[in-house]
């Protein structure tokens, strides 16, 4: 509200009406709209003349963007997947269209705000509802009611409400073929690709990997070699969202924790686990050489590998479960069975998984 | 009941074909109101006013960005498949040339690469979605700050709050639309959520799915959802919002000439109508200007979705920002005790993922409490009046306090969806910050409301001191005794009004019901009334405002200062 736009030439707006409840009760009296002031251009026609050719300006602007625009749509055509080009490109086309707009856009604003009238109006605000208005309405509601005897008639009432209750049921019935698989349940959680013998496979190669290839220090995922043979994109993608692993070697003396039973677990130093983080599952993709701590980027869980992967940061609430490996009579990664829990995120029928417990057989 | 409608003549009826247009808009004008009754709409919109102030305008953003998202989307679906299906890419692109991707992935970067504008109007529709939002919570914050949700305009604040509500719907799913690595990862923790809820989340997220995560019918299902549903339902309530607003007419600051009973503003013909139609054009330009020179989701360098891969430092859209920085603030261990839960059952235990249930909590308050915000605080202040004229924030103190802590809580979460890369850009320990946020999360509010309270107490007794005294004037005046003061300048009864014409409640005790007994519950709603409005500072009274300017007579140096002594300041 610039103080030009006070005001009206005509009805100051001053009048405050009676009954507005106001008088007296603030320490002054509202004084109504204050006087207008008439802005340059509402004086001189030489200063209205100046406006009007900004905004013609404004407007030729915006035809040049135009031009602009089709400059970067036709002249550099097709990019082929050359980057540069196509930064260039669309560089044009932005700047172009925002000229394009922003003079129009900019025109009409400055058109309204100089040569447009700039005094304010008052209206007055309609009550919501008229009392009698209100009460012709009731009656009709009443009549309505009265005249379908849904009061009178409690039977055809609680019926009604029955069946309109149960009416959408099918449709929502419908939606439990949302999921049609086979496996259908929670069961298929429980178990991944891998399995005794299985071979630890470079993903995307698909080469076994030899215990000797791993060095002190690194780190590499792998998936099961059986993953390739399934042919469906989909499912592929779903069993190896349970499947993938993380194998990393380290001295073997730094392995701090060994519980009881998992003794074979790992093959000289080298240790596998889920990729999956046991918070909402993203992949736990770093790998901390020297602290041999895993940290999932997603939200930062950490988890120290030479302690079974238990959280030592963030906000995941179990360990990652360890896969338990060999190698095979050539030297080669084998899994010795598969994961002995579920891998992933929590899920309420997860329950309390025995990892020596029978189901991973 | 047809006693109460209107009868019509018969020269009413004829009435209608006597008219002769004379000039050719009289003769189209004729047309449209012979049909559809025109001149009622151009009597009831044509000089309606709407009053004008710089903070009324980002509901106006929100509203052209959905336009321009609406026509940047139509674009984007005339060539982006949904499918899941495989596909080899053999784009243009080379460095992807070859690879097994979904269609969706293939067909968004040939939108990106082979099709003219394509990576423009992806990059106009994402900015434009940024956009929305950002401008939808501002919205929202002006509203709540300015009380403009209070009666009869409450419903009206429910249709807002369920567009925030959509608009984060339809913007998280068309950011997992592309199916690259990134997107493929926010549904991953959004899979990861749905588990942790007791009972029906596994099953939830079985269906949404299509079985087990990710599948191969996810994105075709969060397609229909972002481009059918969530903009029908959005358009709706657009288009309910706004004729609220037509219904109760704009709400207006306080001043001069500004009452409860009437609207100051412009006339929307011409001078509303050529700025809001102009602003569409800004805002339309802007946005093109950012889409033309910021690159945003490169959605190239990410790659089809795979489990395996993830990005360090990956961030999601703004809006997601305190949904995610809260699942990164909960610890999952207190010590070496974990968070998560395995209920004992018969049938071998059920698991409840506290460490990512505890954070909805928060969100979801915030999110329920500004839906019932309007009732709340209407029952705790009693007030059940009209309120057109608006609030200045510092004149509500406890409401603005409370929304500050309410927006710093929010703010700290939302900082926390960016810990790495603060952690990263000021070479800060990730855990330290995350720690801190913890500390400050509970802390931040308190200190937060307690501070803006003061702020909005001082600004009101600045309020006072203005209108009892007047500005300083920038005039230093040496008395005969070699005195320095500073004159005054009385402010006019138009900048007066607006400092002196608010409201300032005292608490009201509990009240007795009907049967003459104080309840328990209302005993508590007291209390909370007086925590609303225990700290007061009451307007200038007449008495104290007439005494004042009594005051001025007796006061020499208040006189129009002339000739000797007075140093008249060159810098004001």
């Amino acid at each position: 509200m610039g103080e030009h736009g006070n005001g009206d030439p005509k009805d100051s707006g001053a009048v405050i009406k009676a009954g507005e409840g106001e008088s007296g009760k603030y320490a002054i009296d509202n004084p109504g709209l204050p006087p207008h002031r008439p802005r340059l251009a509402d004086e001189s026609e030489k200063v209205a003349k100046g406006a009007e050719r900004v905004v013609s300006v404004l407007f030729l602007l915006s035809i040049i963007g135009t031009v602009v625009f089709f400059v970067g749509y036709f002249a550099i055509g097709q990019t082929e997947g050359d980057l540069q080009l196509l930064r260039v490109q669309n560089t044009l086309l932005g700047v172009g269209v925002a000229f394009a707009m922003l003079g129009i856009g900019l025109g009409v604003v400055h058109w309204a705000k100089t040569l447009m009238p700039d005094h304010e109006m008052v209206e007055d605000r309609k009550p919501l509802r008229k009392e009698t208005e209100r009460e012709e309405a009731e009656t009709i509601i009443n009549d309505v009611l009265d005249e379908s005897q849904i009061k009178r008639r409690p039977l055809l009432r609680n019926t009604m409400i029955g069946a309109a209750l149960l009416a959408p049921l099918p449709f929502i019935v419908t939606l439990r073929d949302l999921d049609r698989s086979e496996d259908f349940g929670v069961e298929r959680m429980r178990h991944s690709m891998w399995d005794e013998g299985v071979h630890l496979v470079r993903d995307p190669s698909g080469t076994r990997i030899r215990a000797s290839d791993l060095t002190v220090g690194t780190a590499m995922h792998v998936i099961p070699e059986n993953l390739r043979t399934i042919s469906s994109h989909g499912e592929r993608l779903s069993e190896k969202a349970k499947a993938v692993t993380l194998v990393m070697r380290m001295n073997p003396e730094d392995i701090e924790t060994v519980s009881e039973g998992r003794e074979n677990w790992s093959h000289d130093g080298i240790i596998a686990c889920s990729k999956v983080c046991t918070h909402v599952g993203c992949p736990v993709a770093l790998y901390e050489r020297h602290t041999h701590h895993l940290l999932c980027p997603c939200h930062q869980s950490t988890f120290d590998a030479a302690n079974e992967f238990k959280v030592v940061f963030g906000p995941a609430g179990r360990p990652l479960p360890q896969l338990p490996i060999t190698v095979d009579e050539e030297g080669y990664l084998i899994a010795r069975s598969d994961f002995t829990e579920p891998v992933g995120p929590t899920y309420w029928e997860r329950g309390n998984t025995d990892p020596e417990g029978d189901y991973a057989s | 009941m047809s006693a109460t409608k209107e009868k019509y003549t018969e020269e009413q009826y004829l009435e209608v074909d006597q008219y002769q247009p004379k000039t050719g808009g009289g003769r189209i004008a004729n047309y449209v109101d012979t049909r559809v009754g025109g001149t009622s709409i151009v009597r009831e919109f044509g000089r309606k006013v709407f009053p004008d102030h710089w903070t009324f305008m980002f509901g106006e953003v929100a509203l052209y960005s959905f336009v321009i998202l609406i026509l940047s989307g139509t674009f984007l679906t005339f060539w982006f498949d949904p499918s899941m299906a495989t596909t080899r890419y053999s784009g243009s692109y080379a460095p992807l040339q070859g690879l097994e991707m979904s269609t969706a992935y293939a067909t968004a970067l040939e939108l990106s690469f082979d099709v003219r504008g394509g990576l423009f109007m992806r990059q106009l529709h994402h900015w434009a979605a940024l956009l929305f939002v950002a401008a939808m919570s501002i919205h929202m914050l002006r509203v709540f700050f300015t009380g403009a949700f209070r009666k009869p305009r409450e419903l009206n604040w429910v249709v807002g709050a369920s567009l925030l509500i959509l608009g984060l719907g339809a913007g998280f799913t068309g950011y997992s639309l592309p199916d690259e690595v990134l997107s493929g990862n926010g549904l991953r923790i959004i899979d990861g959520m749905l588990k942790a809820l007791p009972v029906v989340g596994t099953y939830i997220s079985f269906f949404l799915f299509g079985g087990e995560f990710p599948g191969s019918e996810v994105i075709p299902r969060l397609y229909v959802m972002h481009i059918m549903v969530l903009p029908a339902m959005i358009l709706l309530l657009i288009a309910i919002h706004l004729f609220l607003v037509v219904t109760h007419k704009h709400t207006q600051y306080p001043g001069p000439g500004r009452t409860e009973r009437n609207v100051v503003g412009y006339p929307v013909g011409p001078v509303y109508a050529a700025k809001a139609g102009g602003f569409f054009f800004i805002v339309f330009g802007i946005l093109a200007l950012i889409s033309g020179t910021f690159q945003i989701n490169a959605l190239w360098n990410y790659g089809p979705y795979d489990p395996s891969p993830v990005q360090a430092g990956a961030q999601p859209d703004w809006y997601i920002g305190p949904f995610e920085g809260v699942l990164r603030l909960m610890p999952g261990y207190l010590g070496d005790f974990s968070l998560e839960w395995v209920i004992p059952t018969p049938w071998g235990g059920n698991s409840l993922a506290m460490p990512v249930l505890i954070p909805m909590i928060p969100v979801a308050l915030i999110f329920l409490g500004m839906f019932v915000w309007p009732w709340i605080e209407s029952w705790i202040t009693k007030d059940t009046k009209e309120r057109h004229l608006l609030d200045r924030p510092r004149n509500a103190p406890t409401r603005t306090a409370f929304g500050v802590a309410i927006v710093t809580n929010y703010m700290i979460m939302w900082g926390m969806g960016s810990n790495d890369l603060i952690a990263t850009h000021f070479q800060l320990s990730l855990n330290d910050i995350t720690y801190w946020s913890r500390v400050l999360f509970f802390l931040g509010p308190v200190i937060a409301y307690i501070l803006t309270k003061r702020i909005c107490l001082s600004l009101q007794r600045k309020d006072r001191e203005t209108a009892l005294h007047g500005d300083e004037a920038g005039v230093i005046q040496v008395s005969a005794d070699g005195g320095f003061s500073e004159k005054h300048r009385r402010l006019d009864d138009y900048e007066l009004w607006t400092l002196v014409s608010y409201d300032s409640p005292e608490p009201t005790p509990a009240q007795p019901n009907a049967k003459g007994k104080i309840t328990l519950l209302e005993k508590f709603r007291a209390r909370l009334n007086r925590a609303f409005y225990e700290d007061r500072v009451a307007p200038v009274s007449r008495e104290e405002y007439l005494e004042a300017l009594e005051h001025d007579h007796h006061e020499p140096e208040e006189l129009p200062a002339s000739g000797v002594g007075a140093i008249e300041s060159r810098d004001h």
